[in-house]
């Protein structure tokens, strides 16, 4: 998607028109963009997409669809993502796009990305793809990525773009990782990013979406940023960001000022929640219970019909 | 410090040491240490070898891993389960080395 920039003019978004409708269910996570009263909403319940969409922009997230990956006893990586897909090509109303944050593959395989393509190709929708680390594992270290999905990008991947009055933000924190650290945006990225966000107005919705959580959700196993407080103190002016991530492949999310922070599902395989296990690895679990932790099932999983918690907690 | 095997220079180094020792078979040279990675950890945590020895890196894990030396010095390929790396150590000193997938996984070489 690269620098692609659209003209939100009369869109009529204005900082109370954040991002405030949010559902979890088979295939992602469906954001929508409008103003008023936030709803939760299924992924397949017709009536109720189809008076979301009225309000302004959807758009998919998908994450960690880890094509490649071959460990879970009945069903492989490509199988769930093909579900997945099947999904959205379903859906009742049409997203405006999709976001993948990362993991596309689980080995860099040129086999794995073009598997990973054809799949997400049949929805026809344009896709903004961040890396995961495990994205940038071939021998030239992210050049099989950069060479699908490095189009209109920075760096390893960075960039950003305009969307329905929204302006979006794809961030790389998998690379230069240091030993005992944690996620890594650099100076070289974090000073793009001032520059990106200079002498925009504070009113513009921001979407901040990267693979692993810009913010620590559990240290312990990697799952944070090290550097992460950087760009979110250049985040803060703006009344609305929401901050996308995957890598942990569960829903864990907070609300913080301005900024709400949200993980989505796999769509490969699950992780334990943070503390439960003694390691991060992989969940091999019988095919019946699989997709209800890949969030293949419809969940209804919600913020509540009220407004986004709002909660006066400072970034300091 | 490290040269990762297969190295020419290093073969023919190991080959002029069997000549040289007259050690019929399994010269000190190819003396091979194993990291077992298992469960996102290294075991052992620490290994010591001595100058010359090798060090190989056993993926027994359902997750690929990366072998990364904290220095830079050596990087091996993705490594899915039941693949393995083997790095060499010519220098003496204390290693860190991670998984550059997964950082906190971490582990020291010593050479003496």
């Amino acid at each position: 998607m690269g620098k692609e920039r659209e003209n939100s003019a009369g869109s009529g978004l204005t900082r109370r028109h954040a991002l405030e409708c949010m559902v979890w269910a088979g295939t992602g996570v469906l954001w929508t963009v409008s103003g008023g009263i936030p709803k939760s909403l299924s992924l397949l319940d017709a009536a109720e997409a189809a008076e979301a969409s009225q309000g302004g922009m959807t758009f998919l997230q998908i994450s960690d669809s880890h094509v490649g990956f071959d460990k879970e006893k009945e069903v492989t990586a490509v199988d769930t993502l093909t579900e997945a897909i099947g999904k959205v090509r379903a859906l009742p109303v049409k997203p405006t796009f999709m976001i993948h944050t990362g993991d596309i593959t689980h080995l860099s395989k040129d086999g794995e990305f073009d598997d990973a393509a054809r799949i997400i190709g049949t929805t026809r929708l344009d896709v903004a793809y961040v890396p995961g680390e495990h994205d940038l594992i071939d021998p030239g270290q992210g050049k099989a990525y950069l060479a699908r999905h490095g189009k209109g990008t920075l760096g390893a991947g960075w960039h950003s773009f305009d969307r329905g009055g929204v302006h979006f933000i794809g961030l790389v924190n998998v690379v230069d990782l240091k030993a005992g650290g944690l996620g890594n945006l650099g100076a070289e990225q974090l000073a793009w990013l001032k520059n990106d966000l200079e002498g925009r107005s504070a009113s513009t919705p921001i979407v901040v979406f990267a693979h692993i959580p810009l913010w620590a959700v559990y240290p312990k196993w990697g799952w944070g940023t090290d550097d992460a407080a950087q760009a979110l103190m250049l985040l803060k002016r703006f009344g609305s960001v929401t901050v996308l991530n995957g890598h942990i492949h569960q829903i864990v999310q907070k609300v913080e000022g301005n900024m709400t922070f949200h993980t989505a599902r796999s769509t490969a395989f699950p992780q334990p929640r943070p503390g439960t296990a003694e390691k991060p690895g992989p969940m091999i679990v019988p095919a019946d219970q699989l997709r209800s932790m890949l969030g293949l099932t419809s969940v209804d999983f919600t913020i509540g019909k009220e407004r986004l918690a709002v909660t006066d907690t400072t970034l300091a | 410090m490290c040269a990762i095997r297969p190295s020419p220079v290093l073969t023919a180094l190991a080959a002029a040491f069997v000549i040289f020792l007259s050690e019929p078979i399994g010269p000190a040279l190819a003396k091979e240490m194993r990291v077992t990675i298992s469960n996102f950890t290294f075991e052992p945590q620490t290994t010591t070898i001595a100058r010359g020895e090798t060090v190989r890196f056993v993926n027994s894990d359902d997750m690929v891993h990366t072998i990364v030396a904290a220095d830079g010095s050596f990087r091996s390929d993705a490594l899915d389960t039941g693949d393995s790396f083997a790095a060499t150590f010519t220098k003496p000193g204390s290693f860190t080395y991670f998984c550059g997938l997964h950082p906190f996984m971490k582990g020291t070489i010593v050479v003496k």
